[in-house]
């Protein structure tokens, strides 16, 4: 009886970056996302079809049909509507659920945790100055590294997986290998005051992973040739303790510090090329957009199996692999810094360009503490002190959404390697996961007896560990 | 013989030195037994050092305990306990109308002390004007009141515009510029000319550090607390009440 005289509407699809994809698109407005995905994938023409997210003007998702966009933006059916589309990633991260084991054996609180690029091994580092590897697939401990003499407090994996490098209070760079516990070469030493961060140069720009950035408290950031075992430069020019340091993927060394700045180097010569201010107060931490996809290198989550393996191929294989991976994930705008301060707030900032910021994220009511891009690139999140963890779009720097359920200050958090899932651990003793596109809570994950101080997901996606003062570390599975 | 005799003899100056010390009276007394004080202090030094040296040290190389991530380093944790009490004070004393500043009690200054009575008239009988004697602050758009009828007289020489502002947690001072005086602890009738002296709470203004509230928009002016005697310093140092 009622006559199928369904509105009509002009589409055009365009991708992220504005590029046209075909022509316009006669579609009927009760048109809905999985009959959107399968014309845009015909267009697209890939042998898979791709997962995507549609959105109109680029801020409502299309979820049921573009019949409920149009309306609640009220656009004009008259001219061409362009949709813009998102590949999502192809594999699906499955939350994590329960706690599978509690790995006792650090006899005081468990400071830094992470999980190698390919998720075989797991490093933890503590108070009672030992690093320790645990073996993931009987979940019991493997070897325990002494060396050094003060608290471990960063460790960071080379990524290429054959190297863990860990620096202490007392100042020291001590090299290990997972297989089997013991110390690579002589300790480094060299800096006057703790170690606050550690960062190996990407695997794309030399698959040797010789070269090792250590930034302390003393104000100078060091960088280190791991088969020499000696420094190679010294880079000075903070005034206050330098609090992070990133190696990006252009050849470009970004760093942060408590006199509120934010120092861009040249890696080759050691040379400053900028200084961003605007902080109002320490700069505490840094997120690169492409942080993810130099952390692990040429593994590609997609083809992670259930038991993860080493990293096989030569040299240049390697290379190449991590290179395109790279360039996929950076696309073609430069590499995005995003820096989390005590005043409050976050800068955007596009540092290989620009001096000025992008955008400022204003809105937390307490310290930032830490800032984390999602592995696709498209979202931020940060963890603050007042209790929530904020959502911002990695693009533009908008507000998209709070994430609230923690009851004290959040202190670190991680991403699922499909951007789909966010793990989030805090000083009230809980891990929180979190569903990005419903933003709502997936999981409350207690458990721990005291503050928990790092968090890390595995970029395979299977597992997540999780650190604390109680001294227990604990492995947490579907 | 020789040997024997230099044994004997050294031995016998212990005794020969303490007679000497105990005969001598006056100037000559003084001055000795200033000079064997500082002797006997060298050498009761030296022996602690000795002794030092036998007894055995308490471990230092132990690591302590509390460890805490990178990131929590530079920062003071609070303990729980602490945290209950300082909630329910804050409380009590919002209640009470008691606001926390650095200097919570500062010298009450009187009138004799800041205002210099100026004698006017013919026969400089009237006494009915005053001078301040403290530094001030007029602000921008100040124009004095006919002379003949201003009974308060601010001298340009004690009129500041600018203060050293530190930031109590970044340990950084700047040149701010003053937007105004928010009250003097001595007197309501100071607060009203502007009288600045130590204690005072200005108003000052901060967008040179680029603060920022949680709605985006940027603070342009803060409250800071007065922390020396402007007018004998000749400049005014303030600590930022954040």
């Amino acid at each position: 009886m009622s006559s199928e005289d369904v509105e009509r509407l002009l589409i055009q699809f365009q991708d992220e970056n504005g590029e046209i994809l075909g022509s316009p698109f006669d579609v009927p407005l009760d048109i809905t996302q999985d009959k959107l995905q399968l014309v845009c994938n015909a267009l697209l023409q890939k042998e898979e079809p791709v997962p995507l997210a549609f959105f109109v003007q680029g801020e409502m998702e299309v979820v049921s049909s573009l019949g409920t966009c149009v309306k609640a933006l009220g656009v004009e059916t008259e001219q061409v509507l362009p949709v813009v589309y998102q590949p999502q990633a192809l594999f699906r991260v499955r939350a994590v659920t329960r706690c599978t084991s509690t790995l006792q054996g650090h006899t005081e609180a468990v400071i830094s945790v992470a999980f190698s690029p390919t998720g075989k091994y797991l490093a933890s580092g503590s108070g009672d100055t030992t690093v320790r590897f645990w073996d993931l697939t009987t979940e019991t401990p493997h070897h325990t590294s002494r060396g050094h003499t003060h608290w471990v407090l960063s460790i960071a994996w080379s990524p290429d997986g054959k190297k863990l490098a860990s620096g202490c209070k007392n100042s020291q760079i001590c090299l290990w290998d997972p297989v089997t516990g013991a110390q690579i070469g002589r300790t480094l030493t060299g800096h006057t005051k703790w170690i606050t961060w550690l960062c190996w140069e990407p695997l794309h720009l030399n698959p040797e992973c010789r070269y090792l950035a250590s930034s302390s408290k003393d104000g100078s950031i060091r960088i280190w040739d791991t088969v020499l075992g000696r420094c190679e430069k010294i880079l000075t020019g903070h005034t206050q303790s330098v609090t992070c340091v990133k190696w990006g993927g252009d050849g470009l060394l970004y760093t942060s510090s408590q006199d509120r700045t934010v120092k861009v180097w040249r890696a080759k010569d050691g040379v400053q090329c900028r200084t961003l201010q605007g902080h109002a107060h320490w700069v505490n931490t840094l997120a690169l957009s492409t942080d993810h996809v130099l952390r692990t290198g040429a593994f590609e989550p997609a083809n992670a199996t259930v038991n993860p393996q080493d990293l096989t191929g030569s040299l240049e294989e390697l290379k190449e692999k991590a290179l395109e991976r790279y360039n996929k994930v950076r696309g073609s705008a430069p590499e995005r810094l995003v820096s989390g301060s005590d005043d409050f707030t976050l800068f955007l900032w596009n540092p290989a360009q620009d001096k000025k910021p992008l955008a400022r994220m204003t809105g937390h009511s307490a310290l930032v503490n830490e800032v984390l891009f999602s592995p696709d690139t498209r979202l931020l999140a940060s963890a603050s002190f007042d209790k929530s963890v904020k959502i911002w779009d990695g693009r533009t720097g908008k507000y998209l959404m709070s994430l609230r359920g923690h009851v004290a200050s959040v202190y670190q958090i991680a991403w699922s390697a499909d951007s789909r899932l966010l793990v989030s651990g805090s000083s009230d003793s809980t891990l929180k996961v979190w569903d990005i596109k419903s933003g709502k809570l997936n999981m409350d994950l207690p458990g721990h007896a005291d503050e928990v101080y790092a968090v890390d997901w595995s970029p395979d996606g299977q597992r997540v560990a999780s650190g604390g003062k109680d001294k227990c570390l604990r492995i947490w599975r579907r | 013989d020789h040997h024997e005799r230099k044994r004997k003899k050294e031995s016998r100056e212990a005794h020969e030195r303490s007679h000497k010390a105990k005969k001598m009276i006056g100037l000559k007394a003084k001055l000795y037994h200033k000079q064997r004080h500082a002797e006997k202090i060298q050498m009761k030094k030296t022996i602690k050092m000795h002794e030092q040296r036998k007894t055995k040290q308490k471990n230092d190389d132990k690591t302590p305990e509390g460890a805490v991530p990178a990131y929590l380093l530079d920062r003071e944790g609070q303990s729980r306990a602490k945290v209950l009490s300082n909630m329910i004070k804050q409380k009590r004393k919002e209640k009470a109308g008691k606001w926390e500043v650095p200097l919570p009690k500062v010298r009450a200054q009187g009138e004799t002390e800041v205002l210099k009575v100026i004698r006017t008239g013919k026969r400089q009988k009237k006494a009915w004007k005053r001078m301040v004697t403290k530094v001030c602050f007029v602000g921008d758009g100040f124009t004095r009141k006919p002379p003949k009828y201003e009974r308060f007289i601010r001298p340009t020489g004690l009129r500041f515009k600018k203060a050293h502002v530190t930031h109590p947690e970044l340990k950084a001072t700047f040149c701010l510029p003053i937007l105004g005086v928010k009250k003097n602890p001595s007197s309501p009738l100071y607060t009203s000319l502007g009288v600045i002296t130590k204690g005072t709470v200005i108003e000052v203004n901060v967008s040179e550090l680029g603060l920022v509230t949680q709605g985006g928009k940027v603070i342009w002016g803060k409250y800071a607390q007065v922390t020396n005697n402007p007018e004998n310093d000749g400049c005014i140092n303030a600590v930022l009440l954040v």
